[in-house]
């Protein structure tokens, strides 16, 4: 294995790409090969540290120098000067708050430990950062039951928004009856806002993987199925190569670490429908039927796809599950709050100095989030409200940004947590021309199999959209206040149920301001046009 | 690639791994190799491949990093060793034959070749 003095890690995730970012990687190697630099620097990929605003990146090591945003001009500058002659380029430095070198409040990095360090393409550096460490250990020492206590104990959530422990759902699993059992990966992340998943699974595959077949493993199932999302073309290809390297390695297969456990992963892609995302219209889809939800009960765990017992999880799930096998329950615990233990992804976006993804423990409060790793509010602006949890989240005013985010202490200040997609918008963002765009989404993606969704969605955003021009009538907040709560008591699936969240939650908190849309026919803010 | 079948495997493939991974973590051994255009043409890139190999060869944990001129031109190339925090101490006229015996007696005997020096600290 050949030395290299200094390694260079260019970030290829789908920002970065569409910034550039595969030219400025062929230019590197090209310039390197000219000044005959490629025998003793070697150029990586990797995800995305998780910024995403300034790319793409260059990470050098051994100094770790970030340079950004790098376009394919400043190559020649940066291996002549920097590589060559061994000057940093000052001019593109650029401070990276996630790097380990400015240590912020308490980022604690769980799932995202690998993701930006590691070339996610080499199966060899996942195992170099304790790779399939969890799943030896599962396969060669332990049992199926040990492995469903230990993901019990760990307290760990469904990270997908709906908070189910995970280790309560394995269980159900594998004590319903039917064969084969399924193990489904749920990367459908369609919610708007919310991109944790891809990062997760551009920056660090493997560690879905193995925690799959580790999943498999406790529930005893064979069987697991990746349904990605169509657009994540960058995803789908590395969990192809990912799979395949796992198959070569005997992590994949047949005789597992050499036992007699077989598991094997396949790939679905989603057509792009927001409804699945919802479990069992995502598991409709891999059946080849029209994505629509089921009636529930009975849920996944007895009946799933193909009517046998299934466990679907979100991907940020799976991806705490390694760790948490390597360290135990009680590490994993250290983290977070009492009720709700490790951490938690957010993506962060809208009207914000640091746009990104960031990993915190659970009970951080909204206020942390975005002045200390998002860095406050760019001009002079006035919070004014965030939405939590993407487009089916719920609007929260400046009175409950000290509230700790997690699950439990989110639902009882009576909003949600959901995927982890926080929008932050200033003062200068109006009520109403918020709520039409969220509620048009949901008029266009609800999948018509049930009337309270069907007929809700459209009506609330006839309604919005009728305020927002300045023709809304004395009746419109009861009526969306009627219709909403009808939606979120009788609707099918999350996605009626939650569409109904932003506004009420909207109404809740900012009466005032659509009042003043219906009855003196004005936009406070001068946004809608009246 | 042989299939893993113990974890005993799995640890063994991670140590080799980790070696070629090394230059991502910072080792206690720091190697500076003056790479201005002075350096270069008095023949640094061949003496940072030599220490480079050497490195590999007796498998010593150290990073190597290339700096530029730093006003001593007559005595490039330059090459500065720090090691567990102590001060530098900076070789002049390092050229590949002396890359050895350099490593030997400063990074594996811990000597320092006193005529080579020329600064310390």
């Amino acid at each position: 294995m050949a030395l290299y003095r200094a390694h260079v890690i260019v970030s290829i995730d789908s920002f970065s790409i569409l910034k550039g970012a595969i030219e400025v990687k062929d230019t590197l190697i090209d310039k390197l090969k000219k000044y005959k630099l490629d025998q003793e620097v070697k150029v990586l990929e990797m995800s995305t540290l998780g910024q995403i605003k300034d790319v793409p990146v260059i990470l050098i090591y051994p100094e770790k120098v970030v340079y950004a945003p790098v376009k394919v001009e400043d190559i020649d500058e940066i291996v002549e000067e920097h590589l060559l002659k061994g000057r940093v380029v000052k001019r593109l430095i650029k401070e990276l708050p996630w790097l380990p070198k400015k240590p912020k409040l308490e980022e604690a990095r769980i799932v995202l430990s690998n993701a930006g360090l590691i070339d996610p393409e080499l199966i060899e550096e996942y195992i170099a950062n304790d790779g399939y460490v969890a799943l030896g250990k599962v396969v060669k020492e332990m049992k199926p039951d040990e492995v469903l206590e230990v993901i019990e104990n760990s307290n760990l959530l469904g990270r997908g928004g709906a908070a189910f422990p995970t280790g309560l759902k394995w269980k159900f699993t594998r004590k319903a009856k039917g064969e084969p059992k399924y193990i489904i990966a749920n990367a459908d992340e369609s919610e708007p806002g919310t991109f944790k998943d891809r990062l997760i699974l551009e920056g660090d595959p493997h560690r879905i993987i193995e925690a799959m077949v580790i999943a498999g493993f406790a529930v005893g199932s064979h069987i697991g199925y990746i349904y990605i999302r169509g657009e994540y073309a960058l995803v789908i290809e590395r969990i192809k190569n990912a799979i395949n390297q796992a198959h070569n390695m005997g992590f994949l297969g047949e005789n597992i670490f050499g036992s007699d456990f077989n598991f094997e992963i396949k790939i679905h892609k989603g057509a792009g429908a927001y409804v699945c995302g919802e479990e069992t219209a995502l598991i409709e889809s891999i059946e080849g039927k029209r994505g629509e939800p089921r009636t529930r009960p009975p849920y996944p765990p007895t009946y799933g796809l193909w009517g046998k017992p299934t466990v679907v999880n979100n991907v940020e799930t799976f991806a705490n599950v390694p760790p948490i096998i390597r360290n135990g329950p009680d590490w994993f615990k250290r983290f977070g709050t009492e009720r709700c233990s490790g951490t938690k992804v957010y993506t962060i976006l809208g009207n914000i100095n640091n746009k990104g993804l960031i990993e915190v423990p659970m009970g951080i409060s909204l206020r942390d989030v975005i002045n200390i790793y998002g860095d406050g509010i760019p001009g002079d602006k006035k919070f004014k409200l965030a939405q939590t949890g993407g487009t089916s989240g719920s609007i929260i005013p400046e009175s409950m940004l000290d509230v700790p985010m997690d699950y439990a202490s989110m639902m009882e200040a009576g909003a949600a947590l959901g995927s982890g997609a926080l929008l932050i918008c200033d003062e200068t963002n109006c009520i109403v021309d918020l709520l039409k765009p969220l509620t048009h989404f949901f008029n266009y993606e609800s999948c018509g199999k049930c009337v309270p969704c069907r007929v809700g969605t459209t009506k609330i955003y006839k309604i919005i959209e009728r305020i927002s021009r300045g023709g809304g009538l004395n009746t419109d907040i009861s009526m969306l206040e009627d219709i909403s709560k009808t939606m979120a008591a009788t609707s099918l699936c999350g996605l009626g149920q939650a569409a109904a969240v932003p506004v009420l939650s909207a109404i809740k908190h900012f009466r005032g301001e659509i009042e003043t849309h219906i009855f003196d026919k004005i936009c406070p803010l001068g946004v809608c046009k009246i | 690639m042989p299939k893993i079948k113990s974890l005993e495997e799995l640890r063994k493939l991670r140590e080799e791994t980790i070696k070629s991974m090394r230059v991502r973590k910072s080792t206690s051994t720091k190697i500076t190799v003056g790479m201005g255009t002075c350096g270069i043409a008095a023949g640094a890139r061949e003496v940072m491949h030599a220490i480079l190999d050497e490195l590999e060869k007796r498998k010593i944990d150290a990073n190597v990093i290339t700096v530029g001129c730093i006003g001593l031109c007559a005595e490039e190339p330059l090459v500065t060793i720090e090691r567990g925090g102590q001060p530098g101490i900076t070789y002049g006229k390092i050229n590949v034959e002396k890359v050895p015996k350099l490593i030997e007696e400063h990074l594996i005997k811990g000597d320092i070749i006193d005529e080579w020096v020329i600064s310390r600290g």
